[in-house]
């Protein structure tokens, strides 16, 4: 059953990512995109992951790809057939596709994990007589929150910095104030009173 | 093999009837929740309402389903026709989905899933897709600047709805939404946590797109946004969808902070009534209170409901994040 799924899951990923360049239309290019990462969600579900595929939803789905949406359909689309020959990225193609290779070697070969179950004390396990009696009933989201918080804290604290700083790098590219425009400002219109406000003039 | 062969088809058919059980229902309750909204309107208005078609009206529903299933089905001639087909059906499809994992009472759910919660938020964070494909598709300045503004909208309040959640979870240290509302068996979340339940419901309102943000369909503005190019089915397919989001908004409200199918505390002789009546009740009160506010409140300005939700809901959302963490760290609450 499990294999009929993942049998599932992996054909339409690539057949929609391969929609995802092939398409004219670039709406329709983030559409199968949506059901690529849906795919990929559904593997991690298999995986046993079920909190990394709900985020994936979430944060890919939920608010990249409606971003990617919103430039792409406000932007005046010409739908323009290939001019050119698909051949003249062939150089580049083979570049790319030599490191991918090379990288999935290297993945399989070596050993790039760097995490130590046997130094790391993981789960405390000092404090429990049977580790697996631990590991049986905790589920992704303990497990996750075990790690972050204690073993990769530093790195999870990095990680928001750096969405900070491009926080601040975006809004700082919008941020000027046009002086010839009239803006509501809340709380001076409640600061008025009668008094101040209405002169009475005869 | 025959006798696994004869399982698997128990199997569907046990899923394929679970799922009418609950789908039907939900179609009959989105029905009967328009023809609550005319009538509620009509009475705040001091009219009669719909009292034409059956005994008070109460078939009005069914013969308005039926109006809009015989008419004829437009298709614009400069529309994108396969996204403009799909973006209703999706709508409809992605309202249904969440429904899944809604327990009504104990042990009566569907699918309980131990990330229900996250489950929820992924899907009815797909109900952007929907409004801005058939804004995109229908190829008309309404639609897409109606899509345009409902996906800003939608968008901008889930932060805070998730915000909102997370102090929920803070308090109830679980994803499971059974597990939610059995740690409400003590207290109520609406009671201590009462300004994030009234953030919760303005939010709500904001991410169905209703009254008084219901700026996506301005009709002054906007002929009637994103459903604009619609008619007959399509436009019948999005009318449920928004509807029966509201339903599951109000039991989203009901299961995070009303205490879900649990009676009311105090009053041990309640629990001779069965555990759906309590759901369905407080789901009731909460969409009575979504058609009060339509009736009461005049339509927000697209600033200022921006403004409402990032300068106003999320930094006091994430003030009460904190201090909610704090008092339950400070005398080691937390679950």
């Amino acid at each position: 059953m499990e294999n009929i799924f993942f049998l599932f899951f992996s054909s339409f990923s690539i057949v929609f990512s391969s929609i995802v360049i092939l398409s004219k239309n670039p709406v329709h290019s983030i559409l199968s995109l949506i059901l690529v990462f849906f795919n990929a969600s559904g593997l991690l579900i298999l995986l046993g992951s079920e909190f990394l595929a709900m985020l994936f939803i979430i944060v890919y789905v939920g608010a990249v790809a409606v971003l990617f949406l919103f430039v792409i359909m406000m932007l005046n689309i010409k739908i323009s057939g290939l001019t050119t020959s698909i051949y003249r990225y062939l150089p580049i193609f083979f570049v790319l596709g030599s490191i991918f290779v090379f990288e999935f070697l290297m993945l399989f070969y070596f050993d790039l994990v760097s995490l130590n179950l046997n130094n790391l004390d993981l789960f405390q396990t000092n404090f429990l007589n049977e580790w697996t009696s631990f590991l049986e009933p905790s589920n992704n989201i303990d497990v996750l929150g075990q790690l972050l918080y204690t073993y990769y804290s530093y790195l999870f604290l990095l990680s928001g910095v750096i969405l900070l700083v491009s926080m601040i790098g975006a809004i700082s590219l919008t941020l000027h104030r046009r002086n010839d425009t009239k803006r509501q400002l809340i709380y001076k219109q409640i600061k008025r009173d009668f008094s101040s406000s209405i002169i009475w003039k005869h | 093999m025959e006798t696994l062969i004869f399982m698997m088809y128990i199997l569907i058919l046990n899923i394929l009837l679970k799922s009418l059980g609950l789908i039907v229902p939900l179609l009959v309750g989105v029905a009967y929740l328009t023809l609550l909204e005319r009538k509620v309107m009509a009475s705040m208005h001091q009219r009669r309402g719909p009292n034409v078609v059956g005994f008070f009206g109460m078939l009005q529903p069914f013969a308005d389903g039926l109006k809009l299933f015989v008419k004829e089905t437009i298709l614009p001639s400069s529309a994108n026709v396969l996204i403009f087909i799909l973006a209703p059906i999706v709508t409809f499809l992605i309202s249904l989905f969440v429904w899944a994992v809604i327990p009504f009472d104990y042990d009566s759910v569907f699918v309980d899933i131990n990330v229900g919660v996250l489950y929820i938020l992924a899907i009815s964070s797909l109900g952007v897709y929907g409004i801005i494909t058939s804004g995109w598709s229908s190829n008309s300045k309404w639609s897409f600047l109606g899509s345009l503004r409902s996906a800003a909208q939608m968008v901008s309040y889930e932060v805070s709805i998730g915000i909102i959640i997370l102090c929920v979870l803070i308090c109830s240290g679980s994803l499971n939404l059974s597990s939610i509302v059995e740690s409400q068996r003590n207290v109520w979340f609406v009671f201590p946590l009462f300004p994030l339940f009234v953030m919760f419901f303005i939010s709500g309102l904001a991410e169905t797109n209703r009254a008084p943000f219901d700026l996506p369909e301005a009709e002054a503005e906007l002929v009637s946004g994103y459903s604009t190019e619609y008619s007959a089915m399509g436009f019948a397919l999005f009318f449920l969808g928004e509807y029966s989001n509201m339903i599951l908004m109000s039991s989203a409200v009901t299961i995070y902070f009303l205490g879900g199918w649990l009676p009311p505390i105090g009053f041990s002789f309640f629990s001779f009534i069965p555990g759906f009546f309590w759901f369905g009740f407080k789901t009731t009160c909460i969409l009575f209170l979504f058609v009060w506010v339509r009736a009461a409140f005049p339509r927000y300005r697209y600033d200022q409901l921006m403004r409402l939700g990032w300068k106003i809901f999320l930094p006091f959302s994430l003030g009460w994040l904190l201090f909610i963490s704090g008092i339950l760290l400070g005398f080691d609450w937390l679950i």
